[in-house]
């Protein structure tokens, strides 16, 4: 169960760092990495470790775009929408990948197969539009490497 | 080559590299047997994915390589030879102060580092008095490579007056501003510069911990710092180091809300004073500086403050790395002293667009820098010439549009990312952003003849003019843009273009002026500069300097 995996990982996290508030945020990490998303249920849990108000907890859980709280898809692309990469027809790649992909920009598509998340931003701006893919990067994205791209995550 | 030796070959492991398929490169190259050295990048990724070749008369640049094109640059035949990387063009006039290593050097290689100067710049600095490296930071003439340009000296001092013990060092590696990606290059491909400047700044202000922040973004820059940080430990001792991740806030790039995200809150700014300077970290009095400002401490300790001052313009001294990106032919890093014009970035050393269509707008220093038309191209670069020319250098990002950008959908875009990004502490951000996007969409929807779509920007860079169909498709205002659109009854409000724009105008003006920190505050500077420069867009008459048929032929 979900909540069981929490408690491990949250355990784990107290015995090596400590329990001070500063750890809330490697935390989470901790559990998006292992778990892939911060489960409603682990909320009280990290409360208690951390002795913190679950008000705090949720409003920390909350704030961070990271932090999503229900569970991604199978595969997960990360697209850029900041300006450099709609220089470089960013906008119109993001029409054709929520297409391709089956699934509209911030959502995951019905069978859990995929998850289309917007970035802004990965570093990569001269080379557009840009996306992680199952945090790969992937630069200059075109039709050709979509079709790429909608393969790899067919698989 | 001596039979049995084996090729030596430098392939790079930056992020954009290994996105444009340097992994597969290296492998292949390995397969044949080379010796494969992994650097960061040069810094021109127009000839990425780059192979250089140790031979006896230097390295030998090929790019762009691919995976079958082994043999041709292993026997010299490739077409793509470009001779030695330092001579060509784009690096010849370039001033490399903090980016000396970046590209040569294995990142995590520690004799690499020290055969390159490494570390001079931290002996010398704990051969002198704290407040010897101080005074030599302030003659430098350094200033905070972020983006407000506050003395670093100043704020170094700040913090070793302070009583209060004790003291932190951390690094703002939260580089959030799309068309800038210099921090990401430098830890990547230089972690121990990095290292070498925030132990400096320890020695400089008495700290024993620091912490580096980075944006969850780029994952290869934590990966290589958290590496550089276990093999440099014993250097650095008795400091201490720790790289703490972001989770994809941009305005913790703010310093106050960064503090705030390492302390395990929401990343929400804080009012100042008191400054983090005095009350910082967990209260207490801490250097917060950019990773480019920290980087370029060990130049300063090494060769000497007057040796970076003698470098500049008016009263920005030393080297920006600038960086080139969005719509243009050679994208990269570019590191010279201040003073350089922005025509001769965007058009010489860039090359224009990528797309080979006429230069429209660029924008300087990420999403609240300002737009500028190429009429302004003889601004130099310096950060009161940028300041009187309503805008600013920001982290020295760069980035072009052809003339396919639709001016006004920008405007909106900077309000829309306020409204995503604020951390709602403050009102005029928070409220204001939400009123510019709805405001947007009434100038979109109001004026006569509409603009192109949006989406056609660039779209002959991806599409080679296939997409033009697509592009009306996604301009229909949907869900929630449909009721911003409508969200107030139109019989009691002015719904005119005039009537909008100067609520605009106001609106903006308050953000500017009642807002906490720069997200709110400077996220007029895109929507008044495109709305100054670009009225055309807005549905205004064009300005009479601006109707030239080269820069814009469809007008």
């Amino acid at each position: 169960m979900k909540c069981d995996e929490a408690k491990a990982v949250i355990e784990r996290w107290i015995q090596t760092h400590g329990p001070s508030r500063d750890q809330l945020l490697p935390m989470l990490h901790a559990l998006l990495e292992e778990i892939g998303f911060i489960d409603n249920a682990a909320v009280p849990l990290i409360a208690q470790a951390l002795n913190i108000s679950r008000a705090d907890v949720h409003g920390v859980v909350t704030f961070y775009h990271d932090f999503r709280r229900s569970a991604p898809g199978r595969h997960v692309v990360k697209l850029c929408r900041a300006e450099s990469c709609q220089a470089r027809g960013g906008a119109a790649i993001e029409a054709a990948a929520a297409q391709r992909l089956g699934v509209a920009m911030g959502e995951t598509r019905q069978d859990g197969q995929v998850s289309l998340e917007p970035v802004y931003c990965l570093g990569l701006c001269a080379i557009g539009p840009n996306a992680l893919v199952d945090g790969r990067p992937v630069a200059r994205i075109d039709e050709i490497i979509l079709d790429r791209i909608a393969l790899e995550i067919a698989a | 080559m001596n039979p049995g030796e084996k090729n030596k070959v430098f392939i790079s492991r930056d992020m954009a590299s290994v996105a444009l398929g340097a992994d597969d490169v290296a492998r292949a190259f390995v397969d044949a047997g080379c010796e494969v050295i992994r650097t960061g990048s040069r810094g021109l990724f127009s000839i990425e994915p780059l192979v250089e070749v140790e031979t006896e008369g230097g390295r030998i640049g090929y790019g762009p390589v691919g995976v079958g094109d082994v043999a041709s640059v292993l026997d010299g035949s490739h077409a793509n030879c470009l001779g030695e990387i330092a001579s060509l063009p784009f690096f010849a006039r370039q001033q490399r102060f903090t980016f000396a290593r970046c590209g040569i050097i294995d990142p995590l290689s520690l004799s690499d580092y020290a055969a390159r100067d490494g570390w001079k710049g931290l002996n010398a600095a704990r051969a002198q008095t704290p407040q010897q490296v101080v005074d030599a930071v302030k003659a430098s003439g350094l200033r905070g490579r972020g983006g407000a340009g506050f003395p670093t000296g100043m704020k170094w001092q700040t913090v070793l007056d302070a009583p209060a013990n004790p003291k932190y060092i951390v690094c703002n590696a939260d580089e959030g501003d799309s068309g800038t990606f210099a921090d990401r290059m430098l830890m990547e491909g230089d972690p121990f510069c990095l290292i070498e400047g925030m132990a400096i700044a320890a020695h400089a202000v008495g700290a024993a911990h620091g912490y580096i922040y980075i944006r969850s973004e780029y994952p290869f820059a934590i990966t290589t710092m958290r590496a550089a940080i276990d093999a440099s430990a014993h250097l650095i001792a008795p400091f201490t180091l720790e790289v703490r991740e972001g989770a994809g806030a941009y305005v913790c790039g703010e310093e106050t809300a960064l503090l705030d995200s390492i302390e395990g809150k929401r990343g929400q700014v804080r009012a100042k004073p008191p400054l983090p300077a005095i009350q910082g970290l967990f209260g207490q009095p801490t250097v917060i500086n950019n990773v480019l400002s920290l980087a370029a401490v060990p130049f300063i300790l090494a060769e000497g403050a007057e040796a970076y001052a003698a470098v500049g313009f008016g009263r920005s001294r030393g080297t920006m790395p600038v960086q080139l990106a969005g719509n243009v032919k050679h994208g990269g890093l570019y590191e010279i002293g201040f003073g350089i014009t922005l025509g001769e970035l965007v058009s010489e050393i860039g090359g224009g667009t990528a797309s080979g269509r006429p230069v429209r707008a660029v924008q300087v220093g990420g999403p609240l820098g300002a737009y500028f038309p190429p009429s302004m191209f003889h601004l130099p670069f310096d950060y009161e010439a940028f300041t009187q020319a309503g805008g600013l250098i920001g982290h020295a990002g760069i980035t072009v549009f052809d003339e396919a950008v639709d001016m006004a959908h920008m405007a909106r875009f900077a309000m829309e990312f306020c409204a995503a990004e604020s951390c709602g502490k403050c009102t005029p951000c928070r409220i204001g952003s939400t009123r510019g996007v709805e405001i947007m969409d009434r100038i979109i929807a109001l004026r006569t003849p509409p603009r192109a779509a949006p989406v056609e920007a660039g779209i002959a860079l991806v599409f080679g003019g296939a997409g033009k169909q697509k592009a009306n498709e996604s301009h229909a205002h949907q869900g929630n843009l449909g009721k911003a659109l409508y969200s107030r009854s139109p019989d009691r409000i002015d719904t005119s273009l005039e009537a909008q724009t100067t609520l605009l105008r106001d609106l903006t003006d308050t953000m500017k002026y009642g807002s906490l920190c720069a997200l709110g505050s400077f996220t007029p500077y895109p929507v008044l500069s495109a709305l100054d420069h670009f009225p055309e867009d807005f549905g205004a008459p064009a300005p009479v300097k601006e109707l030239r048929n080269d820069l814009h032929p469809r007008n």
